[in-house]
Protein backbone atom coordinates (compact mmCIF):
# COMPACT_ATOMS: atom_id res chain seq x y z
CA UNK A 1 0.00 0.00 0.00
CA UNK A 2 1.68 3.42 1.43
CA UNK A 3 4.97 3.92 0.91
CA UNK A 4 6.83 4.25 4.44
CA UNK A 5 7.53 7.77 5.30
CA UNK A 6 11.15 8.51 6.75
CA UNK A 7 13.29 10.91 8.33
CA UNK A 8 16.61 11.89 8.84
CA UNK A 9 18.78 13.79 11.10
CA UNK A 10 22.14 14.43 12.48
CA UNK A 11 22.19 14.55 15.82
CA UNK A 12 24.98 17.49 17.10
CA UNK A 13 26.85 15.81 19.92
CA UNK A 14 28.83 19.83 20.29
CA UNK A 15 25.74 21.54 21.46
CA UNK A 16 23.93 20.44 24.55
CA UNK A 17 21.04 22.90 25.11
CA UNK A 18 19.28 21.86 20.58
CA UNK A 19 19.18 18.62 21.99
CA UNK A 20 15.90 17.31 21.52
CA UNK A 21 15.14 19.14 18.48
CA UNK A 22 15.10 16.02 15.89
CA UNK A 23 12.39 14.51 18.58
CA UNK A 24 10.50 18.16 18.51
CA UNK A 25 10.48 17.62 14.63
CA UNK A 26 9.44 14.52 14.88
CA UNK A 27 6.57 14.97 17.00
CA UNK A 28 5.08 17.88 14.84
CA UNK A 29 5.17 15.66 11.84
CA UNK A 30 3.68 12.54 13.36
CA UNK A 31 0.74 15.06 15.06
CA UNK A 32 0.41 16.73 11.23
CA UNK A 33 0.53 13.28 9.88
CA UNK A 34 -3.14 12.55 12.10
CA UNK A 35 -1.08 9.49 14.46
CA UNK A 36 -3.03 9.22 17.95
CA UNK A 37 -1.48 11.19 21.04
CA UNK A 38 -0.52 8.25 22.85
CA UNK A 39 1.53 7.01 19.99
CA UNK A 40 3.26 10.34 18.99
CA UNK A 41 3.99 10.60 23.24
CA UNK A 42 5.81 7.06 22.92
CA UNK A 43 7.60 8.17 19.94
CA UNK A 44 8.62 11.41 21.09
CA UNK A 45 9.85 10.43 24.34
CA UNK A 46 11.78 7.60 23.92
CA UNK A 47 13.76 9.18 20.90
CA UNK A 48 14.45 12.43 23.35
CA UNK A 49 15.92 10.07 25.65
CA UNK A 50 18.08 8.51 22.84
CA UNK A 51 19.00 11.41 21.79
CA UNK A 52 19.49 12.78 25.07
CA UNK A 53 22.11 9.86 25.41
CA UNK A 54 23.89 10.38 21.74
CA UNK A 55 24.27 14.04 23.11
CA UNK A 56 25.39 13.08 26.63
CA UNK A 57 27.57 9.90 25.99
CA UNK A 58 28.64 9.74 22.58
CA UNK A 59 29.27 13.09 20.79
CA UNK A 60 26.44 13.57 18.60
CA UNK A 61 25.56 10.77 16.03
CA UNK A 62 22.23 10.19 13.61
CA UNK A 63 19.01 9.21 13.64
CA UNK A 64 16.69 7.72 11.42
CA UNK A 65 12.18 7.34 11.77
CA UNK A 66 10.90 5.34 9.68
CA UNK A 67 6.72 5.63 9.30
CA UNK A 68 5.40 2.22 8.33
CA UNK A 69 2.33 0.64 7.76
CA UNK A 70 2.26 -0.74 11.23
CA UNK A 71 4.95 0.58 13.03
CA UNK A 72 7.20 3.60 13.38
CA UNK A 73 10.68 2.49 13.49
CA UNK A 74 13.41 4.82 15.23
CA UNK A 75 17.19 3.69 14.27
CA UNK A 76 19.95 5.70 16.59
CA UNK A 77 23.66 5.42 15.45
CA UNK A 78 26.52 6.79 17.59
CA UNK A 79 30.56 6.28 17.25
CA UNK A 80 30.64 7.03 20.81
CA UNK A 81 32.33 4.55 23.36
CA UNK A 82 29.78 2.28 23.37
CA UNK A 83 27.82 0.51 26.64
CA UNK A 84 30.37 -2.13 28.63
CA UNK A 85 27.09 -3.17 30.57
CA UNK A 86 24.26 -3.23 28.70
CA UNK A 87 21.91 -5.04 31.22
CA UNK A 88 23.39 -2.55 33.86
CA UNK A 89 22.98 0.32 32.23
CA UNK A 90 19.48 -0.60 31.39
CA UNK A 91 18.51 -0.41 35.60
CA UNK A 92 16.62 2.08 36.82
CA UNK A 93 18.71 4.74 38.20
CA UNK A 94 22.22 3.97 37.00
CA UNK A 95 24.40 7.02 35.28
CA UNK A 96 27.23 7.58 34.08
CA UNK A 97 26.53 11.18 33.16
CA UNK A 98 28.71 13.60 34.92
CA UNK A 99 27.79 16.26 37.42
CA UNK A 100 27.90 18.58 35.07
CA UNK A 101 24.55 17.11 32.85
CA UNK A 102 22.88 15.90 36.30
CA UNK A 103 23.05 19.73 37.00
CA UNK A 104 20.99 20.17 34.17
CA UNK A 105 18.30 17.93 35.24
CA UNK A 106 19.71 14.64 33.05
CA UNK A 107 21.47 12.06 34.09
CA UNK A 108 18.74 10.37 36.37
CA UNK A 109 19.55 6.68 34.83
CA UNK A 110 16.55 6.82 33.45
CA UNK A 111 16.84 7.36 29.53
CA UNK A 112 17.07 3.58 29.09
CA UNK A 113 14.73 2.55 31.24
CA UNK A 114 12.16 4.95 29.47
CA UNK A 115 13.15 3.79 26.38
CA UNK A 116 12.31 0.63 27.03
CA UNK A 117 9.35 1.63 28.69
CA UNK A 118 7.89 3.65 25.58
CA UNK A 119 8.18 1.10 22.59
CA UNK A 120 7.45 -2.02 22.31
CA UNK A 121 10.75 -3.15 20.85
CA UNK A 122 14.53 -1.78 22.36
CA UNK A 123 17.63 -3.35 20.44
CA UNK A 124 20.66 -2.16 21.65
CA UNK A 125 24.26 -3.40 19.35
CA UNK A 126 26.80 -1.45 21.00
CA UNK A 127 30.62 -2.30 20.90
CA UNK A 128 32.88 -0.92 23.38
CA UNK A 129 35.20 1.76 21.45
CA UNK A 130 33.08 1.48 18.50
CA UNK A 131 29.48 2.86 19.09
CA UNK A 132 25.94 2.08 19.50
CA UNK A 133 23.24 1.51 17.87
CA UNK A 134 19.53 1.43 19.05
CA UNK A 135 16.67 -0.07 17.05
CA UNK A 136 13.16 1.05 18.65
CA UNK A 137 10.07 -0.18 17.14
CA UNK A 138 5.99 1.81 18.26
CA UNK A 139 4.16 -0.49 16.78
CA UNK A 140 0.58 1.48 15.34
CA UNK B 1 -9.39 26.98 35.82
CA UNK B 2 -7.26 28.35 33.28
CA UNK B 3 -3.78 29.63 32.84
CA UNK B 4 -4.71 33.16 32.67
CA UNK B 5 -6.77 32.70 35.87
CA UNK B 6 -4.26 31.02 37.89
CA UNK B 7 -1.86 33.45 37.11
CA UNK B 8 -4.23 36.15 38.27
CA UNK B 9 -5.32 34.79 41.35
CA UNK B 10 -1.71 33.69 42.18
CA UNK B 11 -0.04 36.63 41.28
CA UNK B 12 2.56 34.91 38.78
CA UNK B 13 4.42 36.93 36.66
CA UNK B 14 4.22 36.21 32.95
CA UNK B 15 7.43 35.78 31.35
CA UNK B 16 5.80 35.33 27.88
CA UNK B 17 3.62 38.24 27.45
CA UNK B 18 -0.01 37.79 27.32
CA UNK B 19 -1.50 34.31 28.82
CA UNK B 20 -3.72 31.62 27.37
CA UNK B 21 -7.16 30.71 28.58
CA UNK B 22 -6.22 26.92 28.16
CA UNK B 23 -7.71 24.54 30.71
CA UNK B 24 -5.40 23.36 33.15
CA UNK B 25 -6.02 19.67 33.65
CA UNK B 26 -3.49 18.91 36.80
CA UNK B 27 0.00 19.80 38.30
CA UNK B 28 3.39 18.07 37.59
CA UNK B 29 6.37 19.51 40.15
CA UNK B 30 9.62 17.85 39.45
CA UNK B 31 13.24 18.65 38.35
CA UNK B 32 14.26 15.55 36.90
CA UNK B 33 13.91 16.42 32.75
CA UNK B 34 13.63 12.10 32.66
CA UNK B 35 11.26 11.85 35.10
CA UNK B 36 9.24 15.32 34.13
CA UNK B 37 9.13 14.24 30.12
CA UNK B 38 6.86 11.17 30.74
CA UNK B 39 4.88 12.42 33.37
CA UNK B 40 3.62 15.69 32.61
CA UNK B 41 -0.22 15.54 31.06
CA UNK B 42 -0.99 17.47 28.53
CA UNK B 43 -2.25 20.50 29.85
CA UNK B 44 -0.59 20.25 32.83
CA UNK B 45 0.92 23.40 34.41
CA UNK B 46 4.65 21.84 35.11
CA UNK B 47 6.24 23.45 38.31
CA UNK B 48 10.26 23.68 38.11
CA UNK B 49 13.49 25.23 39.29
CA UNK B 50 15.27 24.39 36.33
CA UNK B 51 15.77 27.15 33.70
CA UNK B 52 18.24 25.86 30.68
CA UNK B 53 16.69 25.77 27.20
CA UNK B 54 16.15 21.49 27.91
CA UNK B 55 13.05 22.65 29.97
CA UNK B 56 11.49 24.06 26.81
CA UNK B 57 12.29 21.15 25.11
CA UNK B 58 10.91 18.76 27.32
CA UNK B 59 7.63 20.82 27.62
CA UNK B 60 7.47 20.87 23.56
CA UNK B 61 7.24 16.46 24.66
CA UNK B 62 4.79 16.49 27.15
CA UNK B 63 2.33 19.64 26.23
CA UNK B 64 1.82 21.41 29.33
CA UNK B 65 -0.49 24.21 29.56
CA UNK B 66 2.43 26.36 31.11
CA UNK B 67 5.60 26.46 32.91
CA UNK B 68 5.29 27.68 36.36
CA UNK B 69 9.58 28.61 37.87
CA UNK B 70 9.37 28.29 41.53
CA UNK B 71 11.62 30.39 44.28
CA UNK B 72 12.11 33.05 41.50
CA UNK B 73 14.42 30.81 39.07
CA UNK B 74 14.75 32.89 36.08
CA UNK B 75 15.11 31.16 32.71
CA UNK B 76 18.33 31.44 31.07
CA UNK B 77 17.69 33.91 27.89
CA UNK B 78 17.83 30.75 25.02
CA UNK B 79 15.37 29.16 26.76
CA UNK B 80 12.87 32.27 26.66
CA UNK B 81 12.97 32.52 22.84
CA UNK B 82 12.86 29.14 22.64
CA UNK B 83 9.52 29.21 24.53
CA UNK B 84 8.35 32.45 22.95
CA UNK B 85 8.86 30.60 19.57
CA UNK B 86 7.61 27.73 20.82
CA UNK B 87 4.45 29.19 22.22
CA UNK B 88 4.66 27.64 25.40
CA UNK B 89 3.90 29.76 28.66
CA UNK B 90 6.41 30.41 31.06
CA UNK B 91 5.42 31.99 34.50
CA UNK B 92 7.24 32.99 37.52
CA UNK B 93 6.61 32.76 41.14
CA UNK B 94 9.02 34.13 44.40
CA UNK B 95 7.20 31.08 46.54
CA UNK B 96 8.41 27.69 46.91
CA UNK B 97 7.28 24.67 44.80
CA UNK B 98 5.27 23.00 48.02
CA UNK B 99 3.95 26.77 48.16
CA UNK B 100 2.65 26.81 45.31
CA UNK B 101 1.45 23.35 45.08
CA UNK B 102 -0.45 23.89 47.89
CA UNK B 103 -2.08 27.25 46.65
CA UNK B 104 -2.99 25.62 43.46
CA UNK B 105 -4.64 22.88 45.07
CA UNK B 106 -7.15 24.63 47.43
CA UNK B 107 -8.00 26.83 44.34
CA UNK B 108 -8.23 23.58 41.89
CA UNK B 109 -10.21 22.20 44.78
CA UNK B 110 -12.26 24.83 46.27
CA UNK B 111 -10.55 24.42 49.88
CA UNK B 112 -10.63 27.48 51.89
Amino acid sequence: MSEAIRFHFDVDGENFSSAGEASVTVKKKLRQLGYPPDIIRKVAIAMYEGEINMVIHAHGGDADVTVGEDEITIVLRDDGPGIPDVALAMQEGYSTAKDQIRALGFGAGMGLPNMKKNTDSLQIDTKVGAGTTVTMKVFL
Amino acid sequence: MTVNELAKSLSLTSLTGELPAREITGVYAGDLLSRAMGKIGEGNLWITIMTNKNVVAVAELGDPAAILFAEGAVPMPDALEAAKETGVPLLSSEKSTYELCLAIGRLLTGTP
